[in-house]
């Protein structure tokens, strides 16, 4: 749901090494489908990981419910994953996330709270633009450190950890501020943070028809262009596969209910939040030429630069995006735990730089994919989810956690050895 | 152009410099080493210890060591060169600062532990009852949930703390839990005493037992606000939770009803009795001559020391004034929003 559309290898700028040796069938298959064979052994991954839960969790783990709560709690890790897959392609890293989430996300929790009117109109759609602001100003500085100044990223970061999780301290001296605007807990996803069933039906509906745009306006195109094209069962068969994988989405947070009540709660709105950024996200590096330039500059940063390309204020861009997508995070923080508190964020730069390196984007620089990130950040959301409904502690969550962190990047390395 | 590379170092070291302040001579002097003063709390300790310390005719010296147990060690040579007649240590590693606390005592100064226990012999112990603020959590709950499914939301299991605290709360509903008044259906430590991470862990909770959760024990404010949060989402607010700290936030739950109590201990009490404690000490008054000082030897080594452990206070709703009354936070704070059935500090 999370993907776009037409494309499973979104961002994806791996070299075809493969074309001219003998290959298995299933990599024909995949080859003929135009799909990433990593993105698909993730999806494998991932519903092994479903069902296995499903099965220690006694049948809890693939409700409706659980479900619910998965795609929420999963939403503030991917958005922030999303900035961190170009600037690790890019070949910086951004160790600053969780302290720059919990910094905007107390000016935030304080303006809301103990500056502004209560009870106004405007009061928390000021906060939420001042935060976005805020996060954008905070990714300029360290940008600018680190593309003009010549400092390594690692370093600028590091000091961004310390310096932004003591400024979440200062703004009210480690005071827990709450509570949040009623309508602003909205965005949180809380008992009423979900658009309902008409909307979420829409939602779905549309999502449909512009699938079938897009699929319909791109084959159109090739044809045009002389290109060649899938078979057009294949096309159909991803189509119907899409169009049933937005169906069952709708289908399930539609038919988890409001407490007491047979109301559906529908589509939740943080994740719709992270829908929106996924596709921002998703045109940025496939569109744009800035997307364009950041693989460019990870693949080979010096051709990049004698090809004209301006590397330093591309960087600094990077990290704009990287510092809004911070206070994206932290709105839906402070709106679902309607409240600011100033250890918010803390150790999120760890889920969020794995939920990255799960999806396949490498450290070494030029490859990563928007896509892989959000599947990274389920995978590690449905591990913690599961073990907390079997009750297992949290110690050794970390120790299951951070082995399968090891295992993706293994993996990945296997797969970059050559076929 | 060398001048500008001079600059940035000059400004450099005026930065560190200004960190370190000088201590003048005066007859009384109580130094203090602070774990990590970037809490807010210890703020609020220090002012009360520098009055008591004042009233005492004792000179207030201080270092701090930045949440790091090396950093202390030197802090404490650094308190006993600068003449401290008394050390007050609120330790960041209870072990490692023992080196030092064996210094200080070679000397001939007393050392006062502040607010974790530092167990050695000859250490003077001043703290809250943690066990107590455990018990009070679980008292709390239980007078208005005396039976059903019990949730505990444990704090960092790196933290001793925790683990008192949760010791506390078992010793009080032991005997319903024989019984079988009351059953655990979740347990769960919190990461880091983390919000979010309670919030998490409470919705997944509630999802395995579907919503039959009838009352939470929580071991501080923040994390009881996690778990409001996550009762709220199921429209379950009113379920009793339980908190410590005092901090606004809950007050303001404690107000509206979705949060039973918050066991609050009032840090200017403990900075207080620490700064007319360290003053009786550097006059050179016995450990078990000084007021109301026990005998205490509940660590875990079993040392018997001279200590003081304050009673801490569990806000109610029933009890709210107290923390107004106390200038702790103001009424607007903690009656905002509140409309159904307000309590007797509201009105």
């Amino acid at each position: 749901m999370t993907d776009t559309p037409t494309d499973t290898s979104l961002g994806d700028d791996r070299p075809d090494t493969g074309s001219d040796r003998s290959e298995s069938k299933l990599t024909a298959l995949f080859r003929t489908c135009e799909i990433d064979a990593r993105m698909a052994a993730m999806v494998v991954v991932l519903i092994a990981v479903w069902l296995g839960m499903h099965v220690l969790t006694d049948g809890f783990f693939l409700t409706a419910r659980n479900l619910y709560n998965l795609t929420v709690q999963s939403s503030v890790v991917g958005i922030m994953a999303t900035g961190m897959v170009l600037v690790i392609v890019a070949r910086h890293i951004d160790l600053s996330v969780g302290s720059v989430m919990g910094f905007t996300g107390m000016v935030i929790a304080w303006l809301q709270v103990d500056v502004f009117p209560l009870g106004v109109v405007w009061n928390w759609p000021a906060t939420i633009v001042l935060g976005l602001m805020l996060g954008a100003l905070i990714g300029a500085w360290q940008g600018y450190w680190i593309a003009y100044r010549s400092i390594p990223a690692f370093v600028v970061t590091l000091g961004g950890l310390l310096m932004f999780r003591g400024l979440a301290f200062l703004v009210t001296d480690g005071r827990t501020v709450a509570p949040m605007d009623p309508t602003y807990q909205l965005l949180g996803g809380g008992i009423d943070g979900s658009i309902g069933e008409t909307w979420s039906w829409v939602f779905g509906i549309v999502a449909i028809a512009v699938i079938a745009f897009m699929t319909w306006q791109q084959r159109h195109s090739r044809i045009k262009h002389g290109f060649p094209t899938k078979h057009i069962l294949i096309e159909w068969m991803l189509f119907v596969i899409w169009s049933s994988l937005i169906i069952a989405f709708v289908v399930v947070m539609n038919s988890y209910t409001k407490p007491r009540t047979d109301i559906p709660r529908g589509i939740p709105v943080p994740v719709l939040i992270l829908i929106g950024v996924v596709l921002v996200m998703a045109l940025i590096t496939k569109v744009t030429t800035f997307g364009r330039y950041v693989f460019a500059m990870g693949g080979n940063p010096r051709a990049a630069e004698l090809s004209g390309i301006n590397v330093k204020k591309m960087t600094l861009f990077i990290f704009v995006v990287m510092g809004i997508l911070c206070g994206v995070a932290a709105v839906i923080t402070t709106a679902r735990l309607n409240a600011g508190a100033n250890s918010m964020g803390q150790l999120a730069e760890l889920s969020v730089i794995a939920a990255a390196v799960i999806g396949g984007t490498s450290l070494a620089g030029g490859v990563g994919s928007i896509a892989g990130a959000i599947l990274g950040a389920v995978i590690m959301q449905s591990l913690e989810n599961g073990m907390v409904l079997m009750g297992v502690s949290s110690a050794m969550r970390q120790v299951v956690i951070g082995l399968v962190l090891l295992l993706a990047v293994w993996f990945d390395t296997l797969y970059k050895k050559p076929h | 152009m060398r001048i500008f590379k001079v600059i940035p170092a000059l400004i450099l070291g005026m930065v560190i410099t200004m960190g370190v302040n000088i201590a003048a001579a005066a007859d009384l002097i109580v130094g203090v080493s602070w774990s990590n003063f970037q809490e807010e709390r210890w703020k609020t300790d220090e002012a009360a210890m520098k009055a008591a310390l004042n009233a005492g005719g004792a000179k207030y010296i201080s270092a701090d060591a930045g949440g790091s147990a090396e950093k202390q060690l030197a802090d404490v040579e650094g308190l006993i060169a600068r003449g401290a007649n008394a050390i007050i240590i609120l330790a960041w590693d209870a072990d490692a600062v023992l080196p030092g606390v064996t210094k200080a005592k070679a000397e001939g100064i007393p050392v006062l532990g502040y607010d974790r226990l530092i167990e050695a012999p000859g250490v003077f112990y001043l703290t809250f009852d943690n066990v107590e603020v455990g018990r009070m959590q679980a008292r709390a709950v239980y007078a208005v949930q005396p039976k059903g499914n019990y949730v505990f939301i444990k704090g960092a299991s790196t933290d001793p703390n925790a683990d008192f605290l949760h010791g506390g709360q078992l010793e009080v509903l032991q005997a319903a839990l024989d019984k079988g008044d009351i059953k655990v259906v979740g347990e769960q430590y919190t990461d880091g005493w983390k919000p979010e991470n309670a919030q998490r862990n409470m919705e997944q909770i509630l999802t395995a037992n579907n919503n039959k959760v009838d009352a939470v024990v929580a071991s501080n404010d923040g994390t009881a606000g996690g778990v409001v949060a996550a009762l709220t989402a199921q429209g379950m607010e009113g379920t009793p939770v339980s908190g410590q700290d005092g901090d606004h936030a809950a007050l303001n739950r404690v107000a509206r009803g979705w949060q039973t109590v918050s066991v609050w201990k009032d840090a200017r009490a403990l900075g207080k009795a620490a700064g007319s404690v360290a003053v009786q000490l550097a006059k050179g008054t016995m450990a078990s001559d000084v007021k109301g000082a026990i005998k205490w030897s509940g660590g875990a080594k079993g040392v018997e020391m001279d200590a003081i452990l304050l009673p801490p206070v569990p806000i109610t709703h029933d009890n709210l004034d107290i923390v107004i009354d106390a200038g702790w936070v103001s009424k607007a704070v903690v009656c905002q929003g509140v409309s159904s059935n307000p309590p007797a500090a509201c009105k």
